[in-house]
Order: structure tokens, then C-alpha cells, then sequence
């Protein structure tokens, strides 16, 4: 009893601290004509985030009341010049004829004010007797209109109509700017979708050229493992693939690999959690990590490298990591890399660290696409001491989901 | 039991716990073949994974505890708690794998793309959570208590603490290997004993429950009370007692008045050969042969018994702990065949329990007067056997059951903490810590303040809110296109909100007697229809706030992975 007590009154105190702001706001709202033009002002605010989707049915069902309104007028219609999207206000059987009332400025592109003779019915009560019709355009050109009826039109009327008109005009413009954006963030991640290096495609087939002689067998082998992989590589469909996946492939790339370099140069440890292996990832987004390890375990010594990769269940995200002990990357460089400042030539080769920083900076760009910026890379390296590249993924994305080979 | 073997079985569960919670990355596989790297996890370990992090102290210790008290009704407990995951088979597990949703506020939001039903969602899952997570702690107490002596907030704390240590410690986030190992030690902590325990039977010319009297006691026989209990005595009966009895103190032979009396705690109570045993007044008295006959345990039993079936069969979706497992199956297929196999081993673990109640009828009916019916497990033993076999099995029984709830708390754990993290204090390592203490120290809270209830009566409750919550949300998240957010929305507050009443008024008050008082105590089978009923109807109402890529979504959870279909990509955010 007592615990239900004291809810209550914690529950009490917190409403009527939070009435306190509320309270004192209403009371410096200033004079008559300042309310006006605030109440318009929220007014036209409410009115704006429906129509930021650009002229859909929905949205502009749910401005509509507010353009109402604003406007005064006993009843309003948007169309989009085939179909009437909204009509909000009194007199509906006008509705079915908004769209022809819409007709003219459609094809004109300006106002138009139409009589009783076009608009008005049967009932003598009916407030919707004449209309104002405004064009609504989005870079020069008339995608919709908006009408707003009444009893009798006034010069206000159809002033206050066209601006209002303009008004929605800059909405529908921002619209189209938010769904370009998107487009070019779509785009972007497109164009970020690794490629595997054309000397990678060279260097393999050379080194499988080298067998077809003196080892046929492991030739058709390589060849075949060559095919999967590029076949897994090349295809078009779904930006994200399973951990497991991945993986597969980077076999088939080590494969190759240590087939060009010899066996025994390129160790790799494995330490896979089987819990995060239908993880979704970014398709490709391994690979790129490892093809950065291999040049750096292996450049400027005769000895084994060693790769480790590590994948681990961390909650609700998978963490992977891919561990070499070569060389190591200059930390400043490869910030600049990864910044997406470096502009230097095209890489010469498999072996430049520039090719090595762009296939970083490129997983880092579509890790920060997808997920945000804090599931970008994470990378330890400083110069001869190795590197280890991590990364973050969400277990669940909306939207996210792995498409089969 | 020797307080030594007890002793000694719940700290070398413990000190492994936290042994495999520290170190559990070293035994995960480090191998150069990526052949082995890449193979998930099997159906079989993945179901007994499940089986592991689901058996809680409720099963373990609970079932058996309310088959002693009510008899056959609560056969529906195990029956339930095992056909819910038919349920899940039938209607939820693969499209809820197709989703890609890794918990149920991710699958909400899969499916009605609002955050404010992932919120609603989050919130309900740690409400049930918590729920689930109290009387595990209280069982870690009664287990200490009765196999070490100690007071009844050490066990709860204890395993608070240990749990807390691994879930921080990261160890025993979803270790597949673990969780699966958990399952095999439970079934064998309960079926290995339960054969020594039959053989004994046996031996004694093997005893059944068909008389028309209650309870008695085979032997003369002194029952220690360990908290203060108030008992029903039919007939007058002499017996000796140490202690307080009635507000009075007493050291020697007294004649026990029929009618209520009041005994305090550490009172010793002689009983001759052959009295009836008193019944804590909370209990009713059954014959033996009314306790093994159907819809005679409790008040308004037919309603009692359905609701039972609704809350069980329907409130296992909406366990959050379980539903995690679900992701580690590759794709859907694999999701069903994980729940068939999690259907066959609950069906072989869930035989045991009822042995032990059948048993404990027979050879401890002093539980029924101390009221602690969820010893029954702990004491058959040591009653039926004795000697150092005897202290042996009571030794691995209390291992099982420390086991069993450390494996469901831990798990349930880290899904709240994950939930409180990621929806409530958003996001990072940090939050993560704070949610973890969240997650733990408000139920320990509310185990220690609250009245003891019997463990599986809570984790009743626990189902009949998820079944009230979740299940509407799941079933028609996946198989009704037309379901909106706003009726998804309302269905949740409706359904939450009937089903957290009788949650909280069983518990803080106790429920009422008579018809209300069987509406409180086993809510579900009018809950859940209204649930159901509030989500539909909203949703019919508001047609319009249908998502808006609800075809797509469709297609992916019912499409089997291997058809080249488009489910639909990847979108940057409508800014």
C-alpha cells in the first residue's frame, strides 16, 4: 500500500514539475497580433513534416487539416492532377469533382478562381460554392494542385491560397532534395562495393598457368576454386552476405594465395564463434581486410606470416578482427587514407599500401553508410608492429538481411 | 543432507560457472581450417542450448514441489512448458528466423517499422525479464538454505553476485557449448538419483497413492520448521515439541488441538506413527486418491487448468532468453528442426519432475505442513536412501538445481541487460555494465522483499504476461497482413496492462478467494483473448497505419532462403 502511495505521489510531483515551464511559457506569449502569428507559424509547422515524403496520399491527408486551417476555408483539396489525394473540410460529395476543377491549372500552371456556375450543387446550405485553385510545382513543373473552397472568394483568399500554394512548393522541394540525398547515398554504397584488384586476377591465373604442367591436378583444382570465387565476387545481386559466407571466400582467396606465394609463407589462425556465422554482413567486406593483411604479413621479409581472424559474439553486435604481423601502416597516413583525403596517383600494384588504405577506407565508408559512424573500422597499427583492423556489426539492422549465393 | 556434500556441490558449480564464464573464449575452437571454422551449430547443440538456458529452478525444483501439494492438475505445467515450443514450431520459429531479428523489440520493429512499439516492446521484455528472474533468486536461497543452512538471502545474493561476474566477464554471453552442457547436467542431476530413488521404492514394497486419506506419517517423524508457518490440525494428535508453538514455549509432550495453529520458526515437532500430517493453511488437504485424479487440486480447477494450458502453450514465444538462441540457426529450416529437438528433450526431462512429486507424496508429506513444497527434489534423497549414497545424490540434486538457475539467469540476464542497453540507455560497453545491475539487482530486490510464492506459481505469471504481450504480437505480426502499428500498439498496453494487474496483485497482496481470485492467479485465459482481440479490432479501425513495407516483409519471413525471391534491400534512412 504504502509502495502505491509513494508511486502515486513521485508520479505527481514529476507531472506538476513538468506543468512549471508549460505554465510560465503560456504566460509571455506577448501581445494579440504576436499569438496570431505564432499560432499560424505552429500551424504551418505541423503542416510541413507530412509533406516532407513528397505529394503522397498520406501525407498530404494528414496536412491537409492544417493547410485548412491556415487558410480559413470551409473546405480544401490537394490532387496531384490524376487523383484527388485529400479533401479536409465540410461539403465531401464535392470531392469526386475537385479533380476537374484541378484540370486548368494543371495544364496552365496558374491560379485560377471558378465560380458557383462550376462548383456549386443542389443544396442551398452547402458552403462550397466557389474555389481558388493554386498550382503546386517542383522545378518548373506542376505536379499537383491545391484548391480552397468557399462560400465566397476574397481577394485575401486567393492571396493567402497562393502563398500557401508557395509554401507547400518549398516542401515538395525539400522532398525531392531528401529523396536525391537518398538516391546518392544508395549510389554511394554501390560504388563502394569492393572490386577484387585486377592484378589479383592476374597474379592467379599466372601462378595457375605455372601448375598446368607439372601438376595438372592441383591446376584443375586451383582453377575451379578460382572460378568460385569469382563467381561469388562478381555477383550483382544483394549489398550483404552471411558471415559464413564470407569466409568461404576468403578461403578460396588464401588459397590462391598461398598457392602464388608457397605454402608454408602464410599461416592463418582461425577462432570463429559458430554463434555469429549467419551474422549479415556487408558483402565483401572481409575480404578486403585480409587482402591487407596478406600484403602486409608478407612484403620485405622471407619468413612465414601469420594471419589470425577472430570472430566473436559480443551481444547484440558480432565482432571480427583480422590480425597480421607484418610490417604495419604509418597511423598519420593511413588516417589521411581512411579520411578520404588521399587523392595520390592510381595504386601501381598489388604491393603499394595506398591499394591497401583505399580497400580499407572503402569497408570503412559502407560500414558507416549502413550502420552509423560508430560501427566505422577500428584499426591498431603502427609502423613494424603489425596490424589489427576490427570491426563492429549489429546483429540486426533494419533491412539488413543476407541474399543467398 | 550433510551440510558438507551440500556445500560442496553448490560451490563446484559455482567456482566452474565462473571458471568457464572467465576463460569461455579458450575453449572456443582455434583451428587453421576454415572448413571447421565455418560449420554452425548443429540443430541438436543449439536445442540443447535451449534446453539449458530454459530448464529454470522452476522446472528443476518447482514441478515437482506443486504435484506434491495439488496432484495431477499440475501436470499441465510440464505438458505446457513443453507444448509451447509446438507453438513456436508451428507458427513462429522459422519466419521469426527469416526476420533476421535477433531479439523481440528488433522483430517488432522488422515488422511494423515504429520505434514506438520497439519501445513498448523493450520495456515489456524486461518487465517479463524481471518477472522470470525473481524466483530464480528466491530458489537459489530455498536451495542454500536447505542444502547448507544458510539464511535465505545468501542463495539469492550468491548467485546475483556470480551471475553478474560472468555476464560482465563476457563469458557466458551465447556460448553455444556451455549453455548445451547445462542441459546434460541437469537431466542426468535429475534422472540419475531418480533410479536409486525408484530402486529404493522398490524395496519398500513399492507404496502407492490410491488411498481415500490424506498424507500420514509412515514413522514417527520430527519436522523442523524453518520459517514461521501457520498449520491446520483435523484431528487432535500428541506429539513433542521444541520451540515456540502458539506464542508459547514449549519443550516436551503437548496434544495438538484440532484447528489452526501458529509455529515459529526452528521448532522441532515429534509426530507418532500414522498421524495425519497438517497442512500449511495456504494448501488444501486431498485425499491421496483425490490428488491423483484430475481437477481436484485447486479452486474453479477447470478454469485454473485452462488458463494454465493458454498462459504455457502461448507464453513461450515471448520469453526473451529463448528467443535469442534462435538466431544462431543458420536459416529457418534449421530454426524448426532446433525446435522439434528441443521438443523431444523437454519431453524426456520434463517425465522426471513428476516421479519426484509422486515420491515425495509418498516419502516427505511434512512438506506439506512447512510449506516447503519446492524442497521435495532436495529431500527425497536423503529420506529414501540416506546414508552417503543418500548425501551423494542430494549433493548432485543440489548441483542440477544451482545450475539451473544460474544457466536461466545468466541468460535471461544478458537479454535484459542487452534490451535495457541497447533501447533504454542506448547503446556502448558502459550502459551495458549499468543495464547488467539493472537487469539483476531489481529483481534480487524484489525476491528478497517480496512474500514467498511457490517458484513455479511466479513463473506462471511470468508466462501469462508474455502470453498476454507477446504472443498476439508474434502470431499476428507473422501470419495477419492488416496488423497495424496502432493496433499492435494497443493490443500491448491492453494486454500488458490486464495481465501486469493480476501480476502485481497476486504478488504484493496475494490473490482474493473465491472467482476473482482464480481470475488473479492464472490470468491468461482472459487476457490473452483480449488481447488478441483489442489488436485485431485497433487494427481493423486504422487501416491506414498499416506499414508501409508490409508486403515485403511478408515475403521474406515466409519465403524459404533457398527461392531467389527479392526481399528487398538495404535503404538509407528517409532523412
Amino acid at each position: 500500500m504504502d509502495v502505491a502511495l509513494a508511486v502515486v505521489a513521485a508520479v505527481a510531483v514529476t507531472g506538476g514539475l513538468a506543468a512549471v515551464p508549460w505554465w510560465r511559457g503560456r504566460r509571455e506569449l506577448g501581445s494579440p497580433a504576436d499569438r496570431a502569428t505564432f499560432q499560424t507559424l505552429h500551424t504551418a509547422s505541423l503542416a510541413a513534416p507530412p509533406l516532407r515524403a513528397g505529394l503522397t496520399e498520406q501525407g498530404a491527408q494528414k496536412a491537409a487539416r492544417h493547410l485548412r486551417e491556415l487558410l480559413g476555408s470551409a473546405a480544401l483539396a490537394i490532387t496531384d492532377g490524376e487523383r484527388l489525394l485529400a479533401w479536409d473540410g465540410s461539403g465531401d460529395h464535392h470531392a469526386e469533382g475537385a479533380l476537374a476543377h484541378a484540370a486548368g491549372p494543371m495544364d496552365s500552371g496558374r491560379t485560377e478562381v471558378l465560380g458557383p456556375d462550376t462548383v456549386a450543387c443542389a443544396y442551398l446550405d452547402c458552403p462550397v460554392k466557389h474555389a481558388v485553385v493554386v498550382p503546386l510545382t517542383t522545378d518548373d513543373r506542376v505536379v499537383g494542385t491545391l484548391a480552397a473552397y468557399g462560400d465566397d472568394v476574397s481577394a485575401g483568399l486567393i492571396r493567402a491560397a497562393e502563398e500557401v500554394g508557395h509554401w507547400v512548393d518549398a516542401q515538395l522541394q525539400l522532398a525531392e532534395l531528401d529523396r536525391s540525398r537518398t538516391l546518392l547515398m544508395e549510389a554511394e554504397v554501390r560504388a563502394l562495393r569492393a572490386q577484387i584488384s585486377p592484378h589479383f586476377i592476374y597474379n592467379s591465373l599466372t601462378t595457375i598457368a605455372s601448375f598446368v604442367r607439372t601438376d595438372p591436378e592441383r591446376a584443375r583444382e586451383l582453377l575451379l576454386e578460382f572460378a568460385d570465387f569469382t563467381r561469388y565476387s562478381f555477383r550483382r545481386h544483394g549489398d550483404f552476405t552471411t558471415l559464413s559466407e564470407e569466409l568461404h571466400s576468403i578461403d578460396r582467396y588464401l588459397l590462391l594465395q598461398r598457392a602464388r606465394f608457397g605454402d608454408d609463407r602464410l599461416r592463418v589462425t582461425l577462432r570463429i564463434a559458430p554463434e555469429v556465422l549467419p551474422v549479415a554482413v556487408p558483402f565483401l567486406c572481409l575480404q578486403p581486410l585480409v587482402e591487407n593483411a596478406v600484403r602486409h604479413g608478407l612484403q620485405d621479409r622471407t619468413g612465414p606470416g601469420q594471419i589470425t581472424i577472430i570472430a566473436e559474439d559480443a551481444g547484440a553486435d558480432a565482432v571480427i578482427s583480422v590480425e597480421d604481423d607484418g610490417i604495419g601502416m604509418d597511423p598519420e597516413r593511413l588516417r589521411h587514407i581512411l579520411a578520404g583525403e588521399y587523392r595520390g596517383a592510381e595504386p601501381d600494384g598489388e604491393g603499394s599500401p595506398e591499394a591497401a588504405g583505399i580497400g580499407l577506407g572503402n569497408v570503412d565508408g559502407r560500414l558507416r553508410q549502413v550502420y552509423g559512424d560508430e560501427y566505422g573500422l577500428q584499426v591498431e597499427t603502427a609502423t613494424g608492429a603489425g596490424t589489427k583492423v576490427t570491426l563492429r556489426v549489429p546483429k540486426y539492422r533494419p533491412g539488413v538481411t543476407a541474399s543467398g549465393v | 543432507m550433510s551440510t558438507a556434500y551440500g556445500l560442496a556441490a553448490v560451490s563446484l558449480v559455482v567456482a566452474a560457472t565462473v571458471l568457464v564464464g572467465t576463460f569461455g573464449l579458450r575453449i572456443s575452437r582455434t583451428t587453421s581450417d576454415f572448413y571447421v571454422a565455418s560449420r554452425t551449430v548443429s540443430p541438436l547443440r543449439n536445442a540443447s542450448a535451449i534446453g539449458g538456458e530454459y530448464l529454470s529452478a522452476a522446472s528443476f525444483l518447482g514441478v515437482a514441489g506443486l504435484i506434491l501439494a495439488y496432484g495431477a492438475d499440475m501436470l499441465w505445467l510440464p505438458v505446457g512448458w513443453t507444448g509451447g515450443y509446438l507453438v513456436l514450431l508451428v507458427l513462429i520459429s522459422a519466419p521469426l528466423r527469416r526476420s533476421g531479428a535477433y531479439t523481440l523489440p528488433d522483430f517488432a520493429e522488422a515488422r511494423l517499422e515504429s520505434m514506438a512499439v520497439r519501445r513498448v516492446t523493450s520495456v515489456l521484455v524486461v518487465l517479463i525479464g524481471w518477472l522470470y528472474l525473481m524466483p530464480q533468486l528466491q530458489s537459489a536461497g530455498l536451495v542454500l538454505r536447505t542444502a547448507a543452512g544458510t539464511p535465505f538471502w545468501v542463495g539469492a545474493v550468491l548467485v546475483a553476485v556470480v551471475v553478474t561476474i560472468n555476464v560482465l566477464s563476457g563469458g557466458m554471453r551465447s556460448i553455444t557449448m556451455v549453455q548445451a552442457f547445462q542441459y546434460w547436467l541437469k537431466l542426468t542431476a535429475l534422472a540419475v538419483p531418480v533410479l536409486f530413488l525408484l530402486i529404493a521404492w522398490r524395496q519398500d514394497g513399492s507404496p502407492g497413492l490410491g488411498q481415500d486419506t490424506p498424507p500420514a506419517f509412515a514413522e514417527r517423524t520430527t519436522v523442523s520448521v524453518g520459517a514461521d508457518v501457520e498449520v491446520r490440525v483435523d484431528r487432535p494428535v500428541p506429539v513433542v515439541v521444541h520451540g515456540r508453538m502458539d506464542g508459547a514455549q514449549h519443550a516436551g509432550p503437548v496434544t495438538l488441538a484440532a484447528g489452526e495453529h501458529r509455529i515459529a520458526r526452528d521448532t522441532e515437532i515429534t509426530f507418532p506413527a500414522g498421524a495425519t500430517v497438517p497442512h500449511v493453511s495456504a494448501l488444501p488437504v486431498r485425499t491421496d486418491s483425490e490428488w491423483a485424479q484430475p481437477l481436484a487440486g485447486r479452486e474453479y480447477p477447470l478454469y485454473a487448468t485452462y488458463s494454465l494450458i493458454m498462459a504455457t502453450f502461448l507464453g513461450t514465444m515471448g520469453l526473451p532468453h529463448v528467443l535469442v538462441r534462435f538466431y544462431t540457426n543458420p536459416d529457418g529450416r534449421a530454426a524448426r528442426r532446433t525446435t522439434v529437438l528441443v521438443l523431444t528433450l523437454l519431453g524426456a526431462f520434463y517425465l522426471l519432475p513428476a516421479l519426484y512429486g509422486a515420491l515425495g507424496r509418498i516419502y516427505t508429506p511434512e512438506l506439506l505442513m512447512t510449506g516447503r513444497t519446492d524442497a521435495v527434489v532436495l529431500t527425497l534423497p536423503d529420506r529414501l536412501v540416506g546414508g552417503t549414497l543418500g548425501d551423494l545424490l542430494s549433493a548432485l540434486l543440489t548441483a542440477g538445481a544451482v545450475a539451473a538457475f544460474l544457466s536461466t539467469s545468466s541468460g535471461l540476464t544478458v537479454s535484459v541487460a542487452g534490451v535495457i542497453g541497447q533501447d533504454i540507455l542506448h547503446g556502448g560497453v558502459r550502459s551495458f555494465r549499468a543495464a547488467t545491475l539493472l537487469a539483476l539487482f531489481v529483481p534480487l530486490g524484489l525476491a528478497l522483499a517480496a512474500r514467498a510464492l511457490a517458484v513455479a506459481d511466479v513463473v506462471g505469471l511470468a508466462f501469462a504476461l508474455a502470453a498476454s504481450t507477446f504472443c498476439p504480437l508474434l502470431v499476428l505480426g507473422i501470419w495477419w497482413r492488416r496488423l497495424t502499428v496502432a493496433g499492435a500498439l494497443a493490443g500491448l498496453v491492453v494486454g500488458g496492462g490486464l495481465a501486469g494487474t493480476a501480476v502485481v496483485c497476486t504478488i504484493l497482496g496475494g490473490p482474493p478467494g473465491g472467482l476473482a481470485g482464480a481470475l488473479l492467479a492464472q490470468p491468461a485465459a482472459w487476457t490473452v483473448p483480449a488481447a488478441f482481440a483489442v489488436m485485431i479490432g485497433v487494427s481493423l479501425l486504422t487501416p491506414r497505419s498499416t506499414p508501409a513495407g508490409v508486403a515485403r516483409t511478408m515475403v521474406r519471413l515466409h519465403t524459404p532462403e533457398t527461392l531467389q525471391v527479392n526481399r528487398g534491400t538495404w535503404r538509407p534512412k528517409q532523412v
